[in-house]
């Protein structure tokens, strides 16, 4: 009887701490077995600074998706990120990427603008039209070098 | 004038021979322990019961710590964020610091609060009553009986009170922060959600488990060389190695929590 209750109250204490466990991993970490189906678009951008893998994707301010890969071309001196959306994300092939930041301190994430031809970008095809990240010292820096050139 | 420099060079090289002895003895404890997993039946029951002892009486005290360490940085966070008006930051701040850092850490100094200084003290009064000697003698290895369930059961209890801390601390944070000073709820726990990754969670567990390693296996090694380490092996001996094996384990465990916060960052 003494054993079993011994037992009883190490078995309550694991399951507890398993379910603690579970609890930070899956809600709170977002980690989860099954991962939606998905698809790949390429995007290249003469300037990704700031963009991180894992950042998010967003339509209308609503995730579809996140960046799993930036590589540089090594011909044209690009940057080429590797988008997954979410499967029922469709998208046509006059859709605008583009990189913005949340908030003036936040992080970089990847604002896409629907387009609106037939056409639809299927995996591995690229998104022309990029934007790329707007960089704070380099408007101050332009706009210096300019007011010197006027005087 | 010769002789006292004889005697002071004396003086250091057996304070560095002692520290080098003691580290060698308390490298051979752990790889004795360790090698005990192979070859031997694995001690189930005697492993059930330092469960109990470390993990699930332990559990108390993680929750009434945890539920406080969680509403106080809250508080501290929320008086912060509020002068730049970034309240809704409050939630991934509370949870950031608390998987990262704060949790694994102030569970452990509970553990070797509760479990750490009870263990060092058992183990060196059974060395001080000469049980370990009789247990050689009807040919019971101590290493495999009393050593091993002990560090195992840290290696698996520990995390799991990390995990009650974090969860705990977490809810602390949402009665101070969600409750009492009216941050939008949606924005606390999103706000989590959206900044903890698996690899928070993961280094959360890879400190703990590491801190449960150590703690015993200090406790465990002050306690079993009592006769060797302690000038007087009576009860001020035992005392002397229980505050040792207490500011050791913890002074290693801040030591192990850099190591380990520099590798995965």
């Amino acid at each position: 009887m003494k054993r079993m209750n011994l037992n009883f109250i190490v078995g309550l204490f694991i399951i507890a701490g398993m379910a603690a466990v579970a609890y930070l991993s899956v809600t709170i970490a977002g980690v989860s077995g099954y991962s939606k189906d998905n698809y790949q678009l390429v995007a290249k951008f003469s300037n990704s600074s700031g963009l991180k893998k894992g950042a998010f994707i967003e339509i209308a301010g609503v995730k579809v998706g996140k960046v799993t890969n930036i590589v540089l071309d090594k011909e044209a001196f690009e940057s080429v990120a590797t988008f997954t959306f979410d499967d029922d994300v469709a998208l046509s092939e006059d859709t605008i990427a583009s990189i913005r930041t949340a908030g003036i301190l936040g992080d970089k994430f990847v604002k896409i603008s629907p387009g609106a031809t037939d056409e639809m970008l299927s995996s591995g095809d690229e998104i022309i039209e990029t934007e790329s990240s707007i960089s704070i010292e380099e408007l101050v820096s332009k706009y210096m070098f300019n007011s010197d050139d006027k005087s | 004038m010769f002789n006292s420099l004889t005697l002071t060079i004396e003086s250091i090289g057996s304070v560095v021979v002692r520290r080098i002895e003691s580290a060698g003895r308390l490298g051979t404890f752990l790889a004795q322990i360790v090698s005990r997993l192979w070859g031997h039946k694995f001690p189930l029951g005697e492993t059930i019961k330092q469960l109990h002892f470390v993990g699930a009486r332990t559990v108390p005290l993680i929750l009434i710590s945890g539920l406080f360490t969680g509403m106080v940085i809250a508080l501290q966070f929320y008086d912060t964020l509020i002068r730049f008006g970034s309240v809704e930051l409050l939630g991934a701040a509370v949870a950031m610091s608390l998987i990262r850092e704060l949790g694994p850490v102030m569970a452990a100094l509970m553990v070797i609060a509760r479990v750490g200084s009870a263990t060092c003290a058992e183990i060196g009064i059974m060395r001080n009553e000469q049980q370990f000697d009789a247990l050689d003698c009807m040919a019971i290895d101590s290493y495999h009986y009393i050593m091993l369930p002990r560090l195992i059961a840290a290696l698996i209890a520990v995390p799991l009170l990390t995990a009650l801390f974090d969860v705990f601390g977490i809810g602390g944070g949402y009665i101070v922060g969600v409750l009492i000073h009216g941050v939008s709820e949606g924005a606390y726990l999103t706000g989590m959600a959206d900044t903890i990754v698996w690899n928070d969670v993961l280094m959360g567990l890879i400190k703990s488990t590491l801190f449960g390693g150590v703690i015993l296996w200090i406790s465990l090694a002050k306690g079993f060389y009592l006769h060797i380490e302690q000038k007087n092996a009576g009860a001020e001996g035992v005392s002397q190695a229980t505050t040792n094996a207490v500011v050791l384990s913890a002074v290693l465990m801040l030591f192990v929590d850099y190591i380990v916060s520099s590798l995965m960052i």
